[in-house]
């Protein structure tokens, strides 16, 4: 503790797994994230883990669905493609009210895309990660620091809400290294009992875990007990941070390495006197929609940028509510964008200064 | 379930679904549909001469709904 | 006196709602008979597929976990890893094993996940309305294949056995059928030595057990035992294919 460690994104995201009590890991190899599996596989006999290279990510998302079930804190990584195969899973995971966590180090799109960064599955995670009314927490960090902690977090929130819970990166921070520094580890043993997990039926009744519910009624009702737990997420688990907010006439809202690069055209563009400032989304979901829609009142213009076609700036849109014009920006296919182009962007919205 | 003299075989009829796998298995052959029909409308399976059951269990094994107990005389 | 036949504790007392005349419930009950004579329920979890037997989570008096269509072995193994003193088991339809999840099958039994399967082939989907499954014969006539299955279109029936037995990992894999109380009890002594492959760590264990669904072959129950025993059973051998014994 207190003690900084120079570690690979894909690799600190792994030891923060270990340090929030994860034993079990079943994933398959795709990159940027390969990493993060084999970190597993070397580090995992040392603490008694269990690291299962599955036969794909299919059948990766249903070992977690299984281990989730048996009452374990479990863990599964990939990138873009194989998220998309470990959809199903993540649905019964959701539906039968399980806790996961899922590494998603996303990569360019559609179909084969590229092994580049990209910000392309902003809508997976937060509308469409596979069919049925139901959400997944997203956390987007964007420092290996801030990967730790979260997918510390992660587990928390899976098992406070028992929902699987989704960490959002993409290739630059699952390849990048940093300083990081790890709180002390969580051992499996402390942590509480889940009652309701399959263990044998020993001395109680048997429990059941599974989605399927063939009368409407009852269905409906599992839905809106869903439901009420993503509506608690939004009153208490929206995480952002803010720059600049105080005295700024344009926000750039952007997540992960997309912010980091905005945050350096934000000083670049401060000296040559744009008043701009950022929102930085930490939970995709819940999404800070408050705090933007609080914001527009006070400023002029919203540029969202992203490694996508334009995703996250949906959201922002709903969140500023036609208060303000909101701009967006965006570079994808594994395109990076420079902070000069993000400056170019803020003069074409701020006007020549 | 009524309680008969012999209690060698007894059919737990609200769960028979008148399938008839028992009838052919009965070595020897007193299994039968009855007339009546149960709360599910299934003419259930019936054992009218107890005296001549024999105790070898193959109807029990044999139904796919768990409505047979076989008893046995040590 | 003696019982000799009566309710298993492995099941709940809730009636199947399965067809009259279907051999799911015949095989549900033998399960259960061996679950007791091993004493294994309350260290049992079972595996429920996607299929007519999606339900049977609840007709086993154990911990159940209801798996995507086909991934049953792979959520067991997922049960499996994370209590490894507890015994799993899947039950999977011909659908379910025989074609969306055999990948999932083919990988347990190459790990040689220390599960045990129950492999049902009645060679055609019940619970979607009797459509052609991979195991379905010949000339078959299904709603999918309504001219009879035509070999150059859709393949052969598939072997699942005889495919798991190649992989070093499986250590016992039998085909056996439940058409009357002699081979039912064949079945049962199979499913027995199956699960106490698992119980001896030896590797994955198979028992496949053919079937009759008599509603979508559009048969009365006994003429679908019929069928079964003249048409399926030439297609599908009965017998022990592997095991650490060795076989004929």
């Amino acid at each position: 503790m207190g003690e900084k460690t120079l570690m690979k994104g894909n690799e600190a995201i792994a030891e923060a797994a270990i340090r929030a009590g994860c034993r079990y890991f079943f994933g398959y190899p795709i990159t940027p994230q390969s990493e993060l599996p084999a970190y597993l596989a070397r580090k995992f006999p040392e603490v008694g883990g269990t690291f299962l290279q599955a036969e794909s990510e299919v059948a990766a998302s249903n070992m977690i669905y299984g281990a989730a079930g048996a009452g374990a804190r479990v863990l599964t990584s990939s990138s873009s493609p194989g998220i998309s195969l470990k959809a199903e899973g993540i649905s019964y995971i959701a539906g039968a009210e399980l806790p996961a966590v899922i590494i998603n180090i996303m990569r360019g799109g559609p179909g084969l895309g590229s092994i580049q960064p990209s910000q392309a599955d902003y809508f997976q995670a937060t509308k469409g990660m596979a069919h049925g009314d139901f959400s997944l927490a997203v956390l987007a960090p964007s420092s290996v620091q801030e990967a730790v902690d979260l997918t510390m977090l992660a587990f928390d929130l899976a098992d406070k809400y028992r929902n699987p819970v989704l960490l959002v990166g993409d290739g630059i921070i699952g390849q990048m290294m940093e300083p990081v520094e790890f709180k002390d580890p969580v051992d499996p043993e402390d942590l509480p009992k889940k009652e309701w997990a399959t263990d044998g039926a020993k001395g109680r009744e048997p429990n059941v875990i599974n989605s399927l519910a063939l009368d409407p009624q009852d269905l409906e009702d599992h839905n809106m007990k869903l439901k009420a737990k993503y509506d608690k997420m939004k009153e208490e688990e929206v995480r952002y941070e803010e720059l600049y907010t105080e005295d700024a006439d344009t926000i750039i809202v952007a997540y992960g390495t997309t912010a980091r690069i905005a945050s350096s055209a934000i000083e670049m563009a401060r000296k040559e006197g744009y008043k701009v400032g950022m929102i930085r989304p930490i939970t995709l979901f819940p999404f800070p929609t408050e705090i933007i829609n609080k914001t527009a009142d006070k400023v002029d213009n919203f540029l969202a940028v992203e490694m996508s076609t334009g995703q996250m700036v949906e959201d922002v849109r709903l969140a500023v509510n036609g208060k303000k014009p909101v701009h967006f920006y965006g570079r994808t296919g594994g395109v990076v964008p420079s902070p000069e182009e993000i400056v170019e962007e803020i003069e074409k919205i701020g006007g020549e200064k | 379930m009524e309680k008969e003299k012999h209690k060698n075989v007894e059919f737990d009829i609200e769960r028979c679904k008148g399938c008839e796998l028992c009838v052919s298995v009965c070595p020897v052959s007193i299994i039968s549909m009855a007339d009546d029909i149960n709360s599910h409308g299934y003419h259930y399976a019936q054992v009218k001469e107890k005296d001549k059951c024999i105790s070898c269990g193959m109807c029990a094994t044999m139904c796919p709904d768990v409505v047979i107990s076989v008893y046995k005389e040590e | 006196m003696k019982q000799v036949a009566g309710y298993p504790d492995a099941l709940t007392d809730k009636s199947f709602h399965y067809c009259p005349g279907c051999t799911h419930g015949i095989i549900h009950r033998i399960i259960a008979e061996v679950i007791d004579e091993l004493d294994l329920r309350e260290e049992t979890i079972g595996v429920a597929p996607v299929g007519c037997s999606v339900l049977a989570y609840e007709y086993f008096n154990v911990d159940m976990h209801e798996a995507a269509h086909g991934r049953a072995p792979a959520v067991a193994t997922g049960i499996k890893r994370v209590h490894p003193d507890k015994f799993v088991f899947t039950y999977q339809g011909d659908g379910d094993l025989a074609s969306i999840g055999t990948a999932e099958a083919v990988h347990a039994a190459n790990r040689g996940e220390l599960i045990s399967t129950i492999f049902v082939n009645n060679a055609i989907y019940g619970m979607t309305g009797g459509q052609m499954a991979p195991t379905s014969l010949e000339g078959q006539k299904t709603t999918t294949s309504p001219y009879g299955r035509d070999l150059k279109e859709a393949g052969h029936p598939i072997k699942m056995s005889e495919m798991l037995t190649e992989l070093d990992g499986s250590a016992y894999i039998a085909r056996v059928s439940v058409h009357d109380p002699k081979h039912i009890r064949q079945a049962k002594k199979a499913i027995k030595k199956a699960f106490q492959m698992q119980l001896d760590g030896e590797g994955f264990a198979l028992v496949e057990v053919l079937s009759t669904c008599p509603t979508n072959w559009g048969m009365k129950p006994q003429d679908a035992i019929e069928w079964l025993k003249n048409n399926m059973i030439e297609t599908y051998p009965l017998g022990v294919l592997k095991s650490p014994e060795g076989v004929e």
